[in-house]
């Protein structure tokens, strides 16, 4: 059934929330603005009561789905329990209620729980010094650009303009890189489904940058040749970017800093347990190494053995990327579970994540193709293309018949490199029986497509919408909701 | 070891003998040798839920808060009880992005209704899902007139835009051939005269904001014309709270608004998280960056909502997209939708004009009975700026308003060079009449001590 959108529920005259009334006696007022500033024009703005406000989003919550709903194996976005102990911390009073300006002798619970939390993900990622300000892990990648950039600026070598990335690659990679500036050359990968060493070698001169790199990649897969790749691209003087998004296989085991990245991030909302708030708030801090580390963007957050402080005397730093200091209604949260898990329960969890999807893997092989065959690490891309040739049930098929069983659908089409592919990534918090349940679900709709392929054609139909029209949207976009179209 | 892994001695000899493997080490043979890591990490052990709550109320204690009256783009407004509860249900707080629409549809549905009321509350025809914050919207913004102009160059920003915006534009841009030109500033106004000197084909757009840094209302008058005669944006940068009374980004005739809406249902903390927002003249709507939920029907002919025009987009586009932005701030959104269904345009009209009679209020006051008089070359609408002449002086009077337990205001100085001695002071709809006269009683005794 349709919810009505909150305008359509409005009517002239209904308020869900009264200010109190204005306490300054009448004879001390104001007059009002002059014309010049004043506005003419009324918006259509909803008027509720409260308790309608308050049904239309619980009904629009109940359209939705998360992960304190049901398993959520999208890959590449690690979506973990959410622990509610987070919930606590980021709502404590003393924190909510901090202007980003108030005085740092007010604040020093604030900055040394930034200032400890970047120490630990330095420690985790094996890199020197870094920031909390990006909001998100393209903001990270963006800025991890800059740092690029102001680093071959201050040694003169401007020149240093190209940026590799495989083919592989997180759509937001060869994005950040080109929209810093950078010419982006994609590499493909080889029939290990990795970045081969050889392949660098055209690129290997004055005008290299470095390269953008996940490990494990796209496919789960660890690269193994990263030393020797890392040493090429040094050597030639470029840099190595390191995208955090698979960061959860690895925690404990093994460190980007120690494998020759030069600038790092993280997603907080994926590895750290954060919430993905439908979309965001996330938050994406960068660290780096120690050659690096004059080009950290201001301000730092200091502490001289007894105070806190916003440092903002940095000559050589990139700039600014947030307004304020990020998300730091985030970075409580991360902070909150590095302190739950400790060394030994970061590293647990990597551990328990690659088992999760290894053996999620070796159940769903039969059924499915696996185009890069070996032990994966947090999560694996199975292909359905066999399916499709054989019977015309796509990925996108699987995806929906999955709708209907309560559960949302791995990644669809991507990476790019495996055709029909479906990237799944079941998270060290999921049991045994969940990701037996999962699979003996995938393997029910596989068989399902060679039986009565015209119900997974069909799918969704529990749904409180069907399979929608995105053509239509595209072409005709209706992005707003207007008085006049009632 | 602890309650988020679920996993039982058992349940590991099993699955690793599904997988064929002896040992959880064995699943990580493909790490070459000398990279494995032989330690543990140097990160505490972990701790019972208590003790970190224990831990992290001990961090909370260690900070303090006041009556406040700063602003500077965040602000101690009025949060309506019902608020934290809707944006605190499961669904919409652990989801990720709505790429399934058929099971995020009200996710979706409560993205489309925030557009619409940002379209509302600026006038402009188009907007999106949100943007980090005010600041990098600004970027955005940026980012959306070099593009509609192929070989622009130049983007004019007012100097008195917030000073935190103009490094993010300069970090976000310099290094990249651009220009981000700061026009000059008289009384704490920019000054256009010079407008007319850089219109030519290498101008992308002008970048104003009101209220501006100080709190003053500027007059945009002719301004959008002059800039449309060449072919440049005009991009308007405002606090959501003050479209409550003071001409909105259309009215002015701009092309893009942009701004923060942490007034409307957010809490500071400390900065973040808010949401961005912006909205554009349909004419841009294929260069806006980020999600867009979009109207269509599904294959039962029933209305539904999905992201749209995708092909904007880094998954699709790659290194040829728009933005790079992904996720964004979708539960703030959500925060300030929920704040604008309750509150209605009623409401917002209503702590908008608490905020402007209080701050005049205490203008008022601090004029006549401590002799601090605002800085007044325009009308202001709830922030004003007080002009102590020098850094010792500013600091010396919020010093000891501190120790009254009043945040008396932000000190410009302190955040952008060349404004030593001047402090802005926010008053909001949530200060009471007793806590004004108790800030002037207050600033008698701090302002000539």
């Amino acid at each position: 059934m349709n919810e009505r959108l909150i305008f359509e529920k409005s009517r002239k005259g209904r308020r869900g929330y009264f200010f109190p009334a204005c306490d300054i006696p009448e004879n001390e007022q104001t007059q009002s603005l002059p014309d010049t500033y004043s506005r003419c024009t009324v918006p259509e703005l909803p008027e509720v009561s409260e308790i309608d406000t308050v049904r239309h989003y619980n009904q629009l919550s109940r359209k939705s789905f998360g992960v304190d709903l049901g398993f959520y194996p999208l890959g590449s976005c690690t979506m973990k329990y959410n622990p509610k102990v987070n919930e606590a911390a980021a709502s404590l009073e003393k924190f909510t209620e901090l202007h980003p300006l108030q005085d740092s002798s007010t604040t020093q619970g604030a900055l040394k729980l930034m200032h400890e939390l970047t120490g630990y993900l330095c420690e985790i990622t094996g890199m020197t010094w870094g920031t909390l300000q990006p909001f998100a892990g393209a903001q990270g990648e963006y800025t991890g650009m800059k740092l690029f950039r102001a680093y071959f600026t201050q040694k003169g070598e401007m020149q240093r303009n190209n940026l590799i990335v495989p083919s592989s690659s997180h759509g937001t990679n060869p994005a950040s890189a080109h929209l810093a500036g950078f010419t982006v050359i994609e590499i493909p990968a080889d029939e290990r489904g990795m970045v081969n060493p050889e392949y660098l070698e055209p690129y290997l001169n004055d005008e290299l940058a470095g390269i953008m790199l996940t490990n494990p990649n796209t496919l789960g897969l660890f690269e193994t040749d990263i030393l020797a790749a890392a040493k090429k691209i040094h050597d030639a003087g470029g840099l190595l970017y390191y995208d955090g998004a698979n960061m959860n296989a690895i925690m404990g085991k093994v460190r980007p800093g120690d494998m020759g990245f030069d600038v790092v991030h993280l997603n907080l909302h994926k590895t750290f347990s954060t919430p993905h708030g439908s979309g965001g708030p996330g938050a994406g801090p960068v660290l780096v190494s120690e050659r690096l580390t004059p080009f950290l963007p201001v301000p730092d957050i200091g502490f001289d053995g007894k105070k806190y402080n916003f440092v903002w005397d940095k000559p050589m730093t990139m700039g600014k990327v947030s307004g304020f200091n990020g998300n730091f209604g985030i970075l409580i949260r991360a902070y909150t579970y590095i302190r739950v898990m400790g060394s030994k329960g970061l590293k647990k969890a990597s551990e328990m994540a690659v088992l999760n999807a290894n053996y999620l893997k070796t159940r769903l092989m039969s059924k499915y193709e696996l185009k890069y065959p070996g032990i994966c690490k947090h999560e694996f891309v199975l292909s359905a293309s066999r399916i499709k040739e054989e019977t015309g049930i796509t990925a996108m098929d699987i995806a929906k018949g999955l709708l209907d069983l309560g559960i949302h659908p791995p990644t669809m089409y991507f990476p790019l490199i495996v055709p029909e592919a479906l990237m799944i990534e079941p998270t060290e918090t999921e049991t045994r029986e969940t990701l037996d349940d999962f699979a003996d679900i995938m393997i029910q709709l596989a068989e399902q497509a060679y039986h009565e392929p015209e119900l997974l054609h069909a799918a969704p139909i529990t749904t409180p919408v069907r399979r929608v029209d995105e053509v239509q949207a595209a072409r005709k976009p209706v992005v707003r909701w207007r008085k006049e179209s009632n | 070891m602890n309650s988020y892994i679920p996993h039982s001695d058992e349940d590991i000899r099993s699955m690793l003998s599904a997988v064929g493997v002896q040992s959880i080490d064995e699943l990580f043979n493909d790490v070459p040798e000398e990279l494995r890591l032989k330690q543990d990490l140097a990160i505490p052990e972990g701790m019972s839920e208590e003790e970190v709550l224990r831990l992290i109320r001990k961090y909370a204690s260690m900070n303090s808060l006041g009556t406040s009256y700063l602003g500077c783009g965040s602000y101690d407004r009025i949060i309506p009880s019902a608020v934290s509860g809707i944006v605190s249900l499961p669904t919409f707080t652990t989801a990720y992005t709505p790429y399934q629409p058929e099971i995020s549809q009200g996710v979706l549905q409560a993205i489309f209704e925030f557009q619409t009321m940002i379209c509302e509350l600026t006038g402009l025809d188009v907007s999106n899902a949100s943007l980090y914050d005010g600041h990098t919207a600004a970027s955005e913004a940026a980012a959306i007139c070099f593009n509609q102009r192929r070989k622009s160059k130049t983007l004019l920003v007012s100097p008195t835009v917030h000073p935190f915006t103009i490094q993010v534009l300069k970090s976000y841009f310099s290094d990249m051939g651009f220009s981000i030109t700061v026009l000059p500033e008289k009384d704490g106004m920019p000054v256009f005269d010079s407008l007319s000197s850089y219109l030519d084909s290498s101008l992308a757009g002008l970048l104003v904001q009101s209220p501006n840094i100080y709190g003053l209302l500027e007059d945009y008058s002719g301004i959008a014309d002059t800039l449309h005669e060449e072919g440049a944006l005009f991009i308007i940068s405002s606090d959501p709270m003050s479209l409550g009374m003071v001409k909105s980004q259309a009215e002015w005739g701009a092309d893009i608004a942009i701004g923060d809406t942490q007034p409307f249902g957010l809490h500071q903390c400390f900065g973040g998280p808010t949401a961005g927002y912006i909205a554009a003249k349909e004419k841009l709507l294929r260069k806006m960056p980020g999600r867009i939920s979009g109207q269509t029907v599904d294959i039962d002919g029933n209305r539904a909502f999905v992201l749209t025009l995708q092909a904007r987009e880094q998954h699709i586009k790659r290194e040829r997209a728009t933005s790079n932005i992904c996720s964004n701030q979708a539960l703030a959104a959500l925060t300030t939708s929920v704040y604008i269904s309750l509150t209605g345009w009623a409401g917002i009209q209503q702590a908008a004009e608490l905020s402007y009679q209080k701050a005049h209020y205490l203008a008022e006051k601090l004029t006549e009975t401590v002799g601090l008089s605002p800085v007044c070359s325009s009308p202001f609408f709830c922030e004003f700026t007080v002009d102590f002449s020098t850094t010792e002086r500013a600091e010396k009077f919020l010093s000891g308003m501190k120790e009254k337990g009043i945040f008396a205001g932000v000190h410009l100085g302190a955040v952008s060079p060349g404004r030593e001695g001047l402090v802005a002071i926010a008053v909001t709809e949530k200060r009471t009449r007793e806590e004004l006269d108790l800030y002037v009683e207050a600033a008698l005794e701090a302002a000539h001590e």
